[in-house]
């Protein structure tokens, strides 16, 4: 949603993520059941791993969040399940040759969940908001002035809106997935939202669930099916399972391997499997001791065992990476797999440690956020990796709003297994590792790259920018920046009384498109 | 009672029984275990209880029997040292406050009177928060909730006892106060405090294991039969001896320390 | 009436000190909660503003009287992690509002299961001349208080939810939509409760009675020819009782403990779960009116149990 389709988001965090993986592998895989008739009506509940950051759009920042906020409110564009920008709240745009002009045509009929249509002033108030020209204080960094974003917004005519930006840039467009609610009503959205989606808000109650019903008036002809969704936001995962096996729970993204076994059968759920857009890893404080030797990150990258963690965790439906990039990227995806190996090499690794001086081992905490039931079966696979080498190591599990504050902005840990999510931008999940970027929370720092990273953001020519984005991940994975791990396949539980659910190659569950089928 | 019938204590002797084989098989998982605590395999994932393994496999393919083994030490090592530190301290604390009473004596009652109105998972759960989480501190959370219940029974006893005849005399002789305190009125109140032990070893396995249950006692990949049992939970359809054997591995060991407990009391009677 | 007012001040003083020891322990915790609310982007001005509405700047001891007065007004302060909107915090209220009595009526589901069957279940016992019943009951007491209760919520669940179909796990009805059907959902958790404490009331009730059924007094009452109805019911079981009344007393701290895990196996929304979250989100706040609301519930019972006590036998009041 809101905030680029990954934007900043720290989103990045997030547990696998569910969107089918970017590009290729996504589509409709909306199972089995999908030639029935679709029925109207109903009501489904899906489970959630984690609470929600706000209900403010602007304000939200998980991806967990912004995921569920996708089915209450629209950008003036938003993501089709190919990952392509469609009109939402606007039907058309053109881009001025320089990219520092857009001008949006509003779509005809597209109202506010309290009745009340869309407007030229609303998207004016709403763009102002996300970016700071409000008050000061942008809500959406992407959008800001200061990092290039929007100048000025200007009212044509009723239907038609201006927008100016400080800098050219070919990938700003996915920012303006950017909320479009009431103008005035900022205060109140945390409280009360109102946008445009699919569906509208009913209730949010705090470690429980939050409701939203159909909206009636959506613009987009036979949409949705569903009256009313709950999102329950389950205790833990275990306990999630045994409610889907009771039949509480209709639909359970981001399953592990266990979890999927578990349900395998298909007597209650059948399991749905997509690549998702999420690169999970075990992030290394560069900055930190022993981790900041070079050669002591590589002895870890030697001994971890992808392809184990990929079985064991995923069951083998992921696939493994050796650097910041998702292969279904094709063409700025370089395979860097064979530099260490996706298998462990324990004898190499030792070997390393010594030459470092901890030929001994050491103690290794891993931080990890415990809610997400993937990342912490990965660590107790890790660990056991890291324990053949001689490196102690331990599993810490975090809360999540801790993760966020403490590992993820504070930068106060030495490991952690975690995901970062991406759009269909291939800069996206390389700018973090740039030294002063806010995003860089494995204090990477090397001159070369931030100079490459520059160049490639200027290269306008598609081959030659790739050929940089390509020496970007290829430096990643030479100074051992972070063990990166695999991009998980997306299984997600649907219930068997329902079809249409669609992975998209973005962090969001739409719930649009499925319905019950009788 | 008849003699005979004495040496017929089917509680003793059920109740070692079942604490020895736990403690014994906990004790040898320290050193040595058949597959390993934490040795994975993924041919072996959620293998059914068979001859080669005992008690099955996980979602990891590790071997249920060797953690187990490892879980129902560290559940027993935990609690005996939440039960010694809490009995320490206890000792200390009641025999201070009963024998000299005063305002020192209204003070401590006052708070352990708080203490005791207090639900006992949860008020280690606020000390976890506190301190923060690990082995160490789940002992420490757990020992100190747990001494309040140490030092009403021997305060108890030591208020008994103060003015009894021979402590007179001895105070008359001139004995020190510290061996009025620990040399000649412990002895006595030992007997009633061992049974309490007991009872207290039992309470110290429901809370460790309900404690790892919540996620907040022995962190993963260490096996406990509560974090065991919490990860179990989820596969009891498709697994269901994963969540059954940790969840009888507890009940085993709190059963057994119950039946000894029980011996001991008929022993004494 | 002086012992009630006694008591009274007791109670009182006993929550004063409990609020008090609360507050303390937060106030040592290391960690700044404006940080931890505004995130490390703040501004020196965002934090300075943030502290005075929370009213940090003042010395602990006002701060603290501050609180215990806001409490008494029914304002319990504002939670960390939760906001209403984007310039306020939600309030502590209105997030234990509807989580409280959940757990509520759990505890007190189990407590009226757990005298609804095991007085009836030590009386039986304990008349009962039939050494096969005595051993069964015998068993299964011991076995049944040898389980954790957690692990007791999952064989519940796994029997009567997934094998029988008698629930829907996971299927809870709020008690706001449907009270009879929250109550229906209620049934089995507090059945894990309850079961453990049933077989240790069952076993003090009976042993009670057997040593009443011993006294010189029976002997005496079946002598002036009383029935043994009479007998058992007049006066052993009244007698035999009052140990128990103190008893059931003990156990309802654990009973809101017991509860409190058992909601994480059956995913109840009561405040365990808002517990350990806010215990993990450092969410003091929160925390702090959890602990000092159980608390006041259960120094409460004790306090009822207290009276009943007297009411049931009126010679200690004479004393």
């Amino acid at each position: 949603m809101k905030k680029k389709l990954c934007g900043l988001l720290l989103t990045a965090l997030l547990t696998m993520a569910v969107l089918g993986g970017c590009s290729d592998g996504t589509g409709e895989s909306s199972g089995d059941n999908s030639s029935a008739e679709p029925a109207y009506g109903g009501s489904v509940v899906v489970g959630i791993q984690q609470d929600i950051d706000s209900l403010d759009p602007h304000l939200a920042t998980a991806a967990g969040t912004k995921e569920i906020l996708f089915n209450i409110f629209e950008g003036l564009v938003k993501s089709d399940e190919k990952g392509n920008l469609i009109g939402a709240v606007a039907s058309d745009y053109t881009i001025s040759e320089d990219y520092l002009v857009y001008t949006f045509t509003l779509r005809d009929n597209v109202k506010f969940h309290n009745g009340d249509p869309v407007t030229a002033e609303d998207v004016k108030y709403s763009l102002e908001r996300a970016s700071g020209l409000l008050d000061g204080t942008a809500l959406i960094s992407a959008l800001s002035p200061e990092k290039g974003g929007i100048t000025g917004v200007e009212i044509l005519d009723d239907k038609t809106v201006q927008v100016t930006v400080g800098s050219a840039n070919t990938e700003l467009i996915y920012s303006f997935v950017a909320a479009i609610i009431p103008a005035g009503s900022g205060e109140e959205e945390g409280a009360d939202p109102i946008g445009t989606g699919p569906f509208s808000f009913v209730s949010y109650t705090p470690q429980e669930e939050i409701v939203v019903k159909k909206n009636p008036d959506y613009w987009q002809e036979g949409l949705p099916y569903l009256d009313q969704v709950t999102f329950k936001i389950t205790g833990s995962a275990q306990t999630a399972l045994m409610e889907m096996q009771g039949g509480s729970i209709d639909i359970y993204p981001y399953l592990t391997d266990s979890q999927a076994q578990a349900l395998a059968g298909g007597e209650t759920h059948q399991v749905l499997t997509s690549p998702s857009n999420v690169v999970q890893a075990l992030f290394l404080n560069n900055a930190v001791e022993p981790l900041d030797n070079v050669l002591v990150r590589q002895a870890i990258l030697y001994a971890i065992d992808k392809e184990e963690v990929n079985v064991f965790v995923g069951g083998g439906s992921g696939s493994l990476i050796g650097s910041a990039m998702l292969p279904s990227l094709t063409d700025y995806y370089v395979d860097l797999n064979d530099e260490y190996g996706n298998n462990a090499n324990v004898e190499k690794a030792k070997e390393l440690l010594a030459e470092a001086g901890y030929g001994d081992g050491f103690d290794l905490v891993i931080d990890i956020p415990s809610n997400y039931e993937f990342h912490m079966q990965t660590g107790e696979v890790v660990v056991e990796q890291l324990k053949a080498v001689g490196i102690n190591a331990s599993i810490h599990p975090v809360d999540w709003d801790t993760w966020l504050e403490d590992i993820y902005n504070g930068r106060q840990y030495t490991a952690t297994i975690s995901g970062i999510t991406c759009d269909q931008t291939p800069g996206y999940l390389l700018n973090r590792f740039q030294t002063d970027s806010p995003k860089n929370f494995i204090n990477y720092s090397n001159e070369e790259y931030d100079r490459i990273f520059v160049e490639a953001q200027k290269e306008q020519d598609p081959v030659k920018k790739a050929e940089y984005y390509k020496q970007l991940q290829k430096l990643l994975t030479d100074d051992a920046a972070t063990a990166f791990l695999q991009v998980p396949g997306n299984m997600t539980a649907l219930s068997n009384r329902l079809a249409g659910y669609r992975f998209y190659p973005v962090y969001v569950q739409d719930l649009s498109t499925v319905y019950l089928v009788e | 009672m008849k003699p005979g019938r004495k040496k017929q204590n089917p509680y003793l002797i059920a109740g070692m029984a079942m604490t020895g084989s736990a403690a014994g098989l906990g004790l040898l998982g320290a050193f040595w275990t058949p597959f390993g605590t934490t040795a994975m395999s993924a041919a072996e994932r959620f293998q059914a209880p068979s001859l080669r393994h005992l008690f099955g496999t996980d979602n990891f393919g590790r071997d249920l029997f060797s953690r187990v083994m490892q879980g129902m030490g560290t559940t027993i090592c935990i609690s005996l040292l939440v039960v010694l530190f809490s009995a320490f301290f206890g000792i200390l604390l009641g025999a201070l406050t009963g024998y000299f009473g005063g305002v020192f004596d209204e003070a401590v009652m006052r708070v352990i009177d708080a203490v005791n109105g207090f639900p006992s998972i949860l008020l280690a759960l606020v000390m976890i928060s506190l301190l923060g989480n690990g082995r160490q501190n789940l002992i420490l959370s757990l020992g100190i909730v747990f001494t309040p219940s140490y030092v009403r029974i021997v305060r108890s006893e030591y208020v008994k006892l103060r003015d009894a005849d021979y402590i007179m005399r001895a105070r008359l002789m001139g004995v020190g106060k510290l061996r009025i305190l620990f040399v000649h009125i412990l002895p006595n109140v030992l007997p009633v405090l061992g049974v309490s032990l007991v009872i207290g070893l039992n309470n110290a396995i429901l809370a460790e294991s309900g404690m790892s249950y919540l996620g907040i006692g022995v962190q993963p990949p260490d096996a406990s039969l509560g974090n065991m049992l919490s990860d179990a939970q989820g596969f009891l359809q498709s697994a269901p001896w994963y969540a059954l054997i940790p969840g009888l591995a507890i009940v085993w060991i709190v059963l057994g320390f119950s039946l000894f407990g029980e011996g001991l009391r008929r022993l004494g009677e | 009436m002086r012992y009630l007012g006694k008591k009274l001040i007791t109670l009182i003083m006993t929550l004063f000190l409990v609020s008090a020891a609360v507050f303390l322990a937060f106030q040592i915790i290391p960690g700044d909660v404006v940080t931890s609310i505004l995130g490390t982007e703040a501004t020196p001005e965002m934090e300075a503003k943030l502290r005075e509405e929370l009213g940090l700047t003042e010395p602990p001891v006002k701060q603290y009287f501050h609180w215990i007065g806001g409490i008494l007004r029914g304002d319990l302060g504002v939670s960390y992690r939760y906001s209403r909107n984007m310039n306020e915090m939600m309030p502590v209220a209105e997030l234990i509002g509807d989580k409280l009595p959940v757990t509520l009526w759990l505890a007190a589901f189990s407590f009226v299961l757990i005298l609804l069957i095991s007085l009836p279940l030590g009386v039986i016992w304990a008349k009962s001349a039939n050494p096969a019943l005595d051993a069964v009951l015998g068993v299964l007491t011991q076995a049944s208080m040898a389980i954790p209760s957690f692990f007791l919520g999952i064989l519940v669940t796994y029997l009567f939810g997934i094998v029988l179909h008698f629930f829907v796990p996971g299927g809870y009805v709020s008690y706001e939509k449907d009270f009879p059907a929250f109550l229906g959902y209620l049934f089995f958790p507090a059945l894990s409760v309850a079961i453990p404490k049933i077989a240790m009331t069952a076993r003090f009730l009976r042993n009670s009675m057997l040593t009443q059924m011993g006294a010189d007094y029976v002997r005496t009452a079946y002598g002036k020819g009383c029935t043994r109805r009479r007998v058992m019911y007049g006066h052993v079981l009244r007698n035999a009782l009052m140990p128990v009344v103190t008893f059931l007393g003990m156990i309802v701290a654990e009973i809101v403990a017991g509860s409190i895990v058992i909601e994480q196996v059956f995913g109840l929304p009561g405040i365990g779960r808002l517990l350990v979250s806010s215990v993990n989100n450092r969410d003091f706040p929160v925390v702090e009116i959890l602990i000092l609301y159980i608390t006041f519930v259960v120094i409460l019972v004790y306090f009822l149990v207290d009276i009943l006590y007297r009411v049931i036998d009126p010679r200690i009041s004479e004393k």
